[in-house]
């Protein structure tokens, strides 16, 4: 294998398929994260190609070194862009750390292995497995209840309400007549009278008639009208 | 006749039909106490019957298997139906696991609830793909956050157990019992080595 024919290294990895070149485009060209390559299959790929060839092409070698190994300082500066600690070791605390990484990550690859193997010894096992989980049965929230007092509630509900008063929606006023002939009875008997004191006890609506009245009543000049103040009681007397 | 009788009417008999039936309806594994809390039953008295009911549906008696998985009790297919199985019912969830599936799956294990950034420390590449793939399956599930603003942590699921044929995860191998073999990598470099120098 020539240093050219490094770079047409064919690689079958999870992440890529292809030849070596176009891997290190498309990482160049970032259509492709470094970071789902797994840089130690492309290392065991030449290294059994290096087996088929003879005699050993130490272009091709140094070639590869150059090319792998920049392939990890990036892959290395895009796993940990916020990392340190590597800058903080020395060379062998570096070492050490990374061999620590590695027999972490050794493990779970073995783990993984186990995992695999476990799924092809259990693979005849079959069993149902259903959509949803199973649900807790709904919890009654209500106390035991009286059959005799759950028919006097449904039978009040049942009931036909009353017809609603309507009363408070029509303003009902008395003719004005009516307060011109009590002010005129009035008056016969007595020389004058308080106004206040006459409407005292009507509604509001009845009160604004009678002043209505009795402004008809001093127009017509049947009366005369006095207050001492505003607001102060409104006295009347026989015009005549 | 008398005696039939008598043995149908046996208390822990009809509790095992209840717990029969149970697992029958059941999609998922029924722990002691969920059966004991469904049948309206003590535990003891549903030990014994779930006993009762291990010995009849076993391997070589019965076409269904009781099996313990998963922290309950679940029924299987016999595995000598497995083939006549596998033409009827399709498994997506174990089917085509990559390498780095497994070892997503592996550190979720023996690590869940772990985190995709975690994941990725150990395995020095990215987890993200891997992490959706197994829950589209689901082999794993959320598990909630470390705190505010923590990153999403992922756990193992009962179906992760039942696949794998765990009873829970505790049974899975010490992780420090891994040794030798994981020098894989190295070995496969060392042995071309040698055949070059030979």
């Amino acid at each position: 294998m020539s240093a050219v024919g490094v770079r047409e290294l064919d690689l079958d990895l999870d992440a890529f398929e292809g030849p070596f070149d176009l891997l290190l485009t498309l990482v160049l060209k970032q259509e492709l994260d470094l970071a789902d390559v797994e840089v130690a299959e492309i290392v065991v790929t030449f290294v059994e190609r290096l087996l088929e060839s003879s005699p050993l092409d130490l272009d091709a070698c140094g070639e590869f070194l150059v090319l792998v190994s920049s392939l990890l300082e990036l892959k290395a500066r895009d796993l940990f862009p916020d990392e340190e600690v590597f800058e903080e070791l020395d060379p062998d605390e570096a070492a050490e750390e990374l061999a620590e990484r590695l027999a972490v990550y050794r493990r779970f690859r073995s783990a993984a292995d186990w995992l695999e193997e476990r799924l092809e010894t259990e693979s005849d096992r079959f069993f149902r497995i259903g959509p949803a989980p199973l649900a807790p049965p709904p919890v009654r929230s209500l106390k035991p209840q009286d059959p005799q007092g759950l028919v006097a509630a449904l039978r009040g509900l049942a009931a036909e309400p009353a017809e609603p008063s309507l009363r408070h929606l029509a303003l009902r006023f008395p003719p004005v007549t009516l307060f011109l002939e009590r002010f005129r009875a009035v008056l016969r008997r007595r020389r004058g009278f308080v106004f206040d004191e006459e409407t005292d006890q009507l509604s509001r609506i009845e009160q604004a008639v009678a002043f209505l009245a009795l402004l008809e009543l001093r127009k017509a000049g049947e009366v005369r009208i006095g207050q001492s103040a505003p607001f102060e009681p409104i006295t009347v007397w026989n015009g005549t | 006749m008398e005696r039939n009788l008598r043995l149908i009417d046996n208390p822990v008999d009809r509790l095992a039909r209840t717990i029969e039936a149970l697992l029958v309806i059941a999609t998922q594994p029924l722990s002691a106490d969920d059966l004991a809390a469904a049948c309206d039953d003590n535990a003891d008295r549903v030990e014994t019957a779930i006993g009762l009911l291990a010995s009849r549906y076993r391997e070589g008696r019965s076409g269904i298997v009781l099996e313990q998985v998963a922290g309950g009790f679940a029924f299987r297919a016999t595995r000598e139906a497995a083939e006549a199985c596998a033409r009827l019912v399709e498994r997506p969830a174990q089917r085509g696991l990559s390498q780095a599936a497994l070892e997503t799956l592996a550190v979720i294990a023996y690590l869940g609830p772990v985190s995709r950034p975690e994941i990725a420390r150990i395995r020095g590449v990215a987890a993200d793909s891997a992490v959706a793939g197994l829950m589209e399956r689901g082999l794993i599930s959320e598990a909630g956050r470390p705190g505010e603003g923590g990153a999403v942590r992922y756990a193992p699921t009962p179906l992760f157990e039942r696949i794998f044929g765990l009873g829970s995860l505790a049974e899975l191998p010490r992780l420090d019992d891994y040794g030798g073999d994981a020098e894989d990598l190295r070995a496969r470099l060392e042995s071309v080595a040698e055949r070059r120098g030979a």
